[in-house]
């Protein structure tokens, strides 16, 4: 930009430029001086043409808007407030959930709302006799309807309000009848959740609730509007996407009066994905029964399949209120109940296992070669340690003890005795192996993990190293070990099945899309165990054992029919001095600290088709708490394939001779 | 690292020099922010359902921030000389038509149409930047020396041709608003050159004895629909002449003062499923009534003229051709448009310049204002030769 130095004022500017051309007459600028001489005018000229050519035709168009909005104004006007489209949204109903036999345990009513367009009613004076009206019709005093319409104030007049949802037939009927009375009213359809089993394997359907602001603002509900129902809990939760289908829309022209004219168009709801689950609605209300009055969950699964049966959990919750809604009273005494009905305790509460976990350091001892089938432990009803006596639950001791005895009857010391050998981190190694502390990775929402622990997970987690003696509560399923019941069961599912670790499978079946989804849910491996053979049948031999044989802790529930077989286990809550008497220390203890009561079984143990994890919280002893409810699951479930177990009733039922760990 | 910082003074020297402040057609800016502010009102209200619904997450919010980046690509076109451009668009031109015969095969279709190109999460219309592109090819071959007042047909072939074939992909995708809106950019630009009487003639004598073919092979059945609605719309209220008949009430209804801000009830009750784009005018018609029409195409109107002047004032022949393509561009797009949306003009796809949302359309709008204005700019400013 050299050229520009030493300008000063507009006038020289052209001079200048002038100059320049003339004295520099090269091809540029040459081009200059022919388009400057020849081509300008023309040029002009052409622009005017166009600058004309655009006033014309806006002309045109001022003429025509004038036409339209000043000469016919008012008819359009007009005809733009008595001819209106409305788009309505037509809900899609909701797939139907079925347990694997077909029995729906979530179906699909109709709801009836009753609904209000303010901008169809005239005056305030006509909105007050239309509220009166329909607060003779309905039963719903005028101060109720007058906070709803102050609740939906933000919204624009057009928009309609929902005054009363889910109004009875009778209702229904009535204001049917006066509809040409009650301008701005008319009467929204929704299909709506309905049970036949209200609070029937609550916890793993789940239930509804409104979309809330939070929810509205996340990625996964971008295509959601406020007011939506979506799944809250269970599957209905984490299937969403294939429950819930696509809704639809319609357009309707109405009159004045918000009268349906006619259907302009209308694109259908695509109704949510029918679902049929693993569940067996006679053993999940078997296991609902068993659980009665008490705290704690029942999970059932299939072995051969990682299916799951049952799963129950107590105390349970009525899902028929969330469709109703609950008032904020209710609302808040619902939150506030402290034994939580809404927690799933089958999969989101993990518990120490206690001796549960015993056959899985049993296969760790087997594998690493600590102790073969017939290596004795004595056991003095005690396990010295730094100067402690570790106890075992029986204390006047087992004596000496091999592998078979020490599951059969859960000798303590032989596992102090074992861990210790194996150290704290192959135990863990061998319990995730079998998916303990693990998610399973359930189709149900809040899995919890549950803990194995480790020597790195101690010290980054608390800062403190492992101490050798935690190893010895470790050893016997106590201390910081926490599974779920869920977990249990597939570890144990595994365990019998010859070592496949199954994925928990919840779903049988979902119906196919119209784009071809496959429709059939698979079972999923999740690992298969390098174990061998022969120390899973040593194992299983000690847990058939357990229920048949005279000193196995849980020989009160064996049957005649079927072989049974199976672990309990106690769970600590508080822990007991050195010196303490067993049974005056569990008496002295509030409800609250009592120990939890395990018991995880299966049927027929030689070959297995169920497996039941039961855990009752605070519910004492394994043998007496827990094992007579996994016998009832597994006997109605095996009632199917085996006759002969249906016609007698009770007869496995025999009075629990002690109470064992 | 030396070479670099030189490079960035003499940027901000260039930038900073008098003349290019004086020579700024603040006009220009002013009217551009003009009509954007009243089209981001519309937009509002048109998308008022969907704001309220998400606050965060709308169409509106997404285009503040094409806004945004339009300011930014303004801002960066009055840096650079045109002359640059001119050497540019050949590749320029070459390019957007790779993109537009790319966009054929691999594009994601919207309502069954191939006119848009996902690039790193931006759904981006080639269509749209080929206008620019075809703007600066014809200007550049317009200004070669050879090519004299009133050119013969030997010079407008070559024009024909370039400016054909982008039409003819931008038809198949298909999208006839966009592609009849660039050939009668073309034909601008050459109508500024001179265009002889009888090539005029027979244009218009093609024209005619093309329609009837046209009509019957070259049209869809819809397209034909459409026509045949203007005539007549109310031969097919609740097909065809719905738009029309929609859109006539929308505006109408507005009357002398319009029914105001966010009052509009064709726009809410969502009558139209284009109201955001093709028919956003009928969204302000509603609202702002007559008065606000009139301030609207007036706004218009000076622009086209402010920029008209430009063209007027330009160094060179090609800042000339440039200039008068772009405000053709703007300038049919919105006679088309609003032609369109009051019933006088058949329904096309076009959008309303600066008002319709649109990340694509926006983007080339504001880099073809900061070109009128780079022209503008630069009218003495001469380089050393």
């Amino acid at each position: 930009m050299g050229w520009n130095t030493g300008m000063k004022g507009s006038a020289t500017k052209q001079a200048e430029k002038k100059t320049r051309a003339l004295v520099q007459p090269d091809a540029k600028g040459l081009q200059l001086i022919a388009w400057e001489a020849n081509e300008r005018a023309l040029f002009e000229r052409q622009y005017r043409l166009i600058a004309l050519f655009a006033f014309v035709v806006l002309a045109v168009y001022i003429v025509q808007l004038w036409y339209l909005q000043v000469a016919k104004g008012p008819y359009y006007r007009t005809r733009s407030e008595n001819n209106r489209i409305r788009t309505e949204t037509i809900r899609s109903p909701r797939g139907i959930i079925f347990d694997r036999n077909g029995v729906p345990l979530v179906e699909n009513r109709p709801a009836f709302h009753l609904m209000l367009v303010r901008e169809d009613i005239k005056d305030a004076e006509a909105l007050n006799s239309v509220l009166k009206d329909i607060s003779v019709l309905t039963g719903k005093s005028p101060a109720d309807l007058a906070s709803v319409l102050e609740a939906n104030k933000t919204k624009r007049r057009f928009e309609p309000i929902r005054l009363v949802s889910d109004i009875d037939r009778d209702t229904l009927a009535r204001i049917e009848s006066r509809r040409l009375r009650l301008p701005g009213v008319y009467v929204e359809v929704e299909p709506r959740r309905g049970y036949k089993f209200s609070g029937t394997a609550a916890h793993v359907v789940g239930y509804l609730g409104e979309i809330s602001e939070e929810e509205l603002k996340k990625d996964a509900y971008r295509d959601y509007q406020s007011g939506e129902y979506i799944g809250k809990g269970g599957v209905e939760k984490s299937l969403e996407k294939f429950l819930r289908g696509q809704s639809g829309w319609r357009q309707v022209e109405v009159d004045a009066l918000g009268r349906h004219i006619r259907s302009l168009q209308e694109r259908l709801p695509i109704p949510g994905r029918d679902m049929w689950l693993t569940l067996d609605l006679d053993v999940q209300r078997e296991a609902e029964e068993c659980l009665k009055g008490k705290v704690g969950a029942i999970v059932a699964v299939a072995p051969d399949s990682g299916e799951i049966v049952a799963m129950a959990s107590s105390p349970s919750f009525d899902q028929e209120r969330f469709v109703r809604g609950m008032n904020a009273e209710e609302w808040k005494k619902f939150i506030a109940d402290t034994s939580h009905p809404l927690l799933n305790r089958a999969v989101s509460s993990a518990y120490p296992p206690g001796s549960t976990y015993k056959p899985f350091v049993a296969v760790a001892a087997l594998e690493e070669g600590i102790v073969s089938p017939t290596s004795i432990v004595s056991c003095p009803g005690f396990y010295p340690y730094a100067g402690r006596k570790y106890r075992c639950w029986r204390d006047t001791g087992h004596g000496a003890v091999d592998l078979h005895r020490s599951i059969v009857e859960s000798c303590d010391v032989y596992f102090y005795t074992v861990g210790m050998k194996l150290g704290v981190d192959t135990i863990a190694a061998y319990a995730k192996m079998f998916g303990l502390g693990e998610p399973s990775g359930v189709e149900l929402p809040s899995e919890r993990t549950g803990l194995i622990p480790t020597r790195d997970w101690k010290l980054s987690a608390t800062g403190i190293p492992w101490q050798k003696g935690e190893t010895l509560s470790i050893a016997i399923g106590q201390g910081f070990d926490q599974v779920t019941p869920l977990q249990a069961a597939m570890a144990y599912a595994a365990l019998v099945n010859g070592g496949t670790l199954w994925t928990p499978k919840l779903v049988t079946r979902i119906e196919a899309a119209d784009d071809g989804d496959s429709d059939v849910v698979k079972p999923k491996v999740r690992r298969k165990l390098p174990v061998r053979k022969e120390t899973l049948e040593l194992v299983k031999k000690g847990l058939v054992g357990v229920v048949n044989e005279g000193r196995g802790t849980a020989h009160g529930i064996a049957l005649k029919e079927v072989l049974l077989a199976g672990k309990t286990g106690t769970a600590q809550v508080v822990r007991m001095g050195e010196n303490v008497n067993r049974k005056a220390h569990q008496r002295s203890l509030a409800a609250h600290e009592r120990d939890h009561a395990w018991f995880v079984g299966y049927g027929p143990a030689e070959k297995p088709e169920i497996v039941v994890a039961v855990i009752v919280e605070h519910g004492g002893h394994g043998s007496s708490g827990a094992a007579p409810l996994a016998q009832k699951v597994i006997r109605k479930y095996l009632e199917k394939s085996h006759p002969e177990l249906r016609s007698r009733d009770d007869a496995g039922e025999q009075p629990v001779p002690e109470e064992a760990d | 690292m030396r070479g670099n910082n030189r490079s960035r003074r003499r940027r901000i020297k260039v930038m900073m020099d008098r003349r290019l402040v004086e020579n700024f057609d603040w006009s220009i800016v002013f009217l551009f922010f003009a009509i954007s502010c009243l089209g981001l009102v519309s937009l509002y209200s048109a998308l008022y359902t969907q704001i309220q619904i998400h606050p965060t997450r709308n169409l509106f919010v997404k285009q503040l921030i094409w806004f945004a980046l339009g300011c930014l690509i303004f801002l960066a076109t009055l840096f650079v000389d045109y002359h640059k451009l001119k050497k540019l668009a050949p590749w320029i031109y070459a390019a957007t038509l790779l993109a537009l015969a790319v966009v054929l095969i691999v594009g994601d279709g919207i309502k069954g149409s191939r006119r848009w190109l996902n690039i790193a999460g931006f759904n981006l219309q080639p269509s749209e930047f080929m206008k620019l592109a075809l703007v600066l090819q014809l200007a550049r071959m317009f200004s070669s020396q050879d090519v004299e007042p009133y050119p013969p047909l030997r010079q407008l072939i070559p024009a024909a041709g370039i400016s054909l074939a982008p039409a003819l992909l931008i038809v198949v995708e298909p999208d006839l608003g966009t592609s009849l809106c660039l050939l009668a950019v073309a034909f601008t630009m050459v109508f500024v050159l001179g265009i002889r009487w009888r090539y005029l003639l027979v244009i218009t004598l093609v024209g005619l004895l093309s329609v009837y073919p046209l009509w019957h092979y070259g049209l869809k059945e819809y397209q034909r629909e459409r026509i045949r609605t203007v005539l007549a719309p109310e031969r097919d209220p609740m097909g065809s002449g719905y738009h029309t008949i929609q859109s006539k009430v929308a505006v109408g209804s507005g009357m002398m003062w319009g029914k105001g801000f966010l009052n509009g009830t064709q726009n809410k009750l969502r009558f139209l499923p284009e109201k955001h784009t093709d028919f956003i005018f009928s969204v302000w018609a509603e609202e702002w009534g007559f008065w606000g029409c009139s301030v609207m195409i007036a706004l218009f109107f000076l622009f086209i003229c402010a920029s008209l002047r430009v063209a007027g004032r330009a160094k060179d022949r090609f800042g000339m051709l440039l200039v008068v393509g772009l405000t053709a561009l703007v300038m049919w797009q919105a006679l088309i448009n609003i032609g369109m949306v009051i019933g006088l003009l058949p329904v096309v796809g076009i959008t309303l310049p600066f008002v319709s949302y649109g990340g694509s359309s926006l983007l080339t709008l504001c880099a073809a204002v900061g070109l009128i204005e780079n022209v503008s700019m630069r009218r003495y400013a001469f380089r050393p030769s």
